[in-house]
């Protein structure tokens, strides 16, 4: 109920905010939606739409942290690695699972 | 699409579960407060990544499995009427009510129709006026923006053959409820990413600091979850409980502003039973004095009918995180999404839906 998904606007119309609708690209689907909760949203934003209306607009520098992350934890862990001297134990290995590879 | 694909990166989902690995050094259960993760998980098969200590439970997040038995009740009443068309997410129409549900209804002659966004309701209650057009406003605090919008707009326009049948629950109110019970297992919370859109997260602050628990704000795709499970289990291994966001590229501090302001107008705060685990105080959304004339409860005289739950279907317990889908007996049996006997086998998000969908070969753990 709560699925939103990322769009990017491609066009605006309507003038008050109530009234503001943007043409939202989804990977090449195009979906109209209100964009009276985004008066920031401006053409080339990407937002998040949920039952027809624009909740935020897409901050693309937060967007890479999840990965800034995963690289700090990583160099911080081979720091630790290497001061401890040892290797990963053999239990922590992470199974399978059905994601795809990069 | 921008936005998503990176975030199901099977490299970078491999180190985010190696890491978890690394720093998890006993047993803890983390509760994923919203249906749509519940999904990813399963489907993804996120959960089997992690560390057999680490317990994933899942929590009361789909709206559509929590909405009390009497008001499908009334849902289907007033969509059973000659004069009414009755507009709905698709989720709500095979979500069984005592004796039948709205699919039902629509197969016998009632105008039931499925809506993309609450605005088309009132494109259909303006093309036809001779009807009574209700809008069954299911949702958290991330639906219940569009369905103001709509009510701000019926009055705003003068449409007089518009009104709502309204179900809007509230997230944190239910958070509580599973923490202050006796049964409680939850060790720390992913919250919901895109309620927290809407709502910002400085309401689960006190909420953290009261029940010693951590909460992190986090998204939907399979990276945003195993961040969010990693922030969790740092929190928990260094006895930390603080609110952090891993949405961030969504959720700010505060939330979305003229959203909330809009559905402070429009709606106010009601006590609400959710289905399966009764009455929490302060947990839902009734139409404030200003906006009663668009109640469909009152316009059509539904608002006291009152019914028994079943007490064969267990997702109550499934919904507070008690039990696992698979462990009801009547799972994959008696109850199959063609004959469900709650609305979590029914929902696109219910935690049966998604364990049927994903799991039913596998046998229960013990």
């Amino acid at each position: 109920m709560c699925l939103a998904v990322p769009g990017k606007i491609t066009s605006i119309t309507g003038d008050d905010q109530f009234s503001r609708v943007g043409k939202i690209d989804f990977g090449g689907v195009l979906k109209e939606a209100s964009l009276a909760y985004v008066p920031e949203a401006q053409i080339g934003d990407y937002v998040i739409v949920h039952v027809g209306f624009a909740l935020s607009r897409v901050d693309e520098e937060e967007a890479l942290k999840v990965f800034e992350y995963l690289r700090e934890i990583q160099e911080l862990g081979e720091l630790e690695v290497a001061a401890e001297n040892e290797g990963p134990r053999p239990n922590q290995a992470a199974p399978e699972s059905q994601l795809p590879r990069a | 699409m921008k936005f998503l694909d990176e975030y199901r990166d099977g490299e970078a989902a491999r180190s985010y579960a190696r890491e978890i690995a690394r720093i998890t050094t006993r047993p803890w259960t983390l509760m994923e407060v919203c249906g749509g993760q519940t999904h990813a998980i399963v489907k993804f098969g996120i959960d089997e990544l992690l560390p057999k200590s680490l317990n994933l439970i899942h929590g009361p997040g789909c709206p559509v499995c929590v909405t009390p038995l009497e008001l499908i009740d009334k849902a289907l009443e007033i969509a059973a009427r000659k004069d009414v068309i009755f507009t709905s997410f698709g989720d709500m129409l095979r979500v069984p009510g005592s004796r039948t549900d709205l699919l039902s209804v629509k197969a016998t002659g009632g105008d039931v129709r499925i809506i993309y966004s609450p605005l088309d309701a009132l494109k259909i209650a303006a093309n036809n006026p001779t009807k009574q057009v209700v809008f069954f406003g299911v949702g958290f605090e991330t639906t219940s923006p569009a369905t103001a919008m709509a009510v701000y707009q019926a009055a705003r326009s003068g449409l007089k053959n518009f009104s709502l049948l309204v179900s809007h629950v509230l997230v944190p109110p239910a958070m509580e409820a599973i923490l202050s019970s006796p049964e409680r297992r939850v060790q720390a919370f992913l919250a919901a990413g895109h309620v927290c859109t809407v709502m910002g997260f400085e309401e689960y602050l006190p909420i953290a600091a009261k029940y010693r628990v951590p909460i992190v704000v986090t998204g939907f795709e399979p990276l945003d979850i195993l961040q969010g499970v990693l922030m969790c289990i740092e929190q928990l291994e260094s006895g930390r409980f603080e609110v952090e966001n891993q949405y961030s590229r969504s959720v700010r501090r505060e939330g979305n502003q003229p959203a909330q302001k809009l559905v402070q107008e429009v709606f106010r705060v009601v006590p609400r039973k959710w289905r399966g685990v009764g009455e929490i105080p302060a947990s839902g959304l009734g139409l404030s004095e200003a906006y009663a004339e668009f109640d469909a409860e009152h316009r059509f005289g539904v608002a006291n009918l009152q019914v028994e739950e079943p007490a064969e279907c267990q997702s109550g317990r499934v919904l507070q995180g008690l039990i696992k889908p698979h462990e009801c007996p009547a799972f994959g049996t008696r109850c199959t999404p063609e004959h469900p006997l709650g609305a979590t086998m029914v929902s696109s998000e219910g935690a049966c839906a998604a364990y049927y969908r994903y799991r039913r070969h596998e046998p229960a753990a013990a």
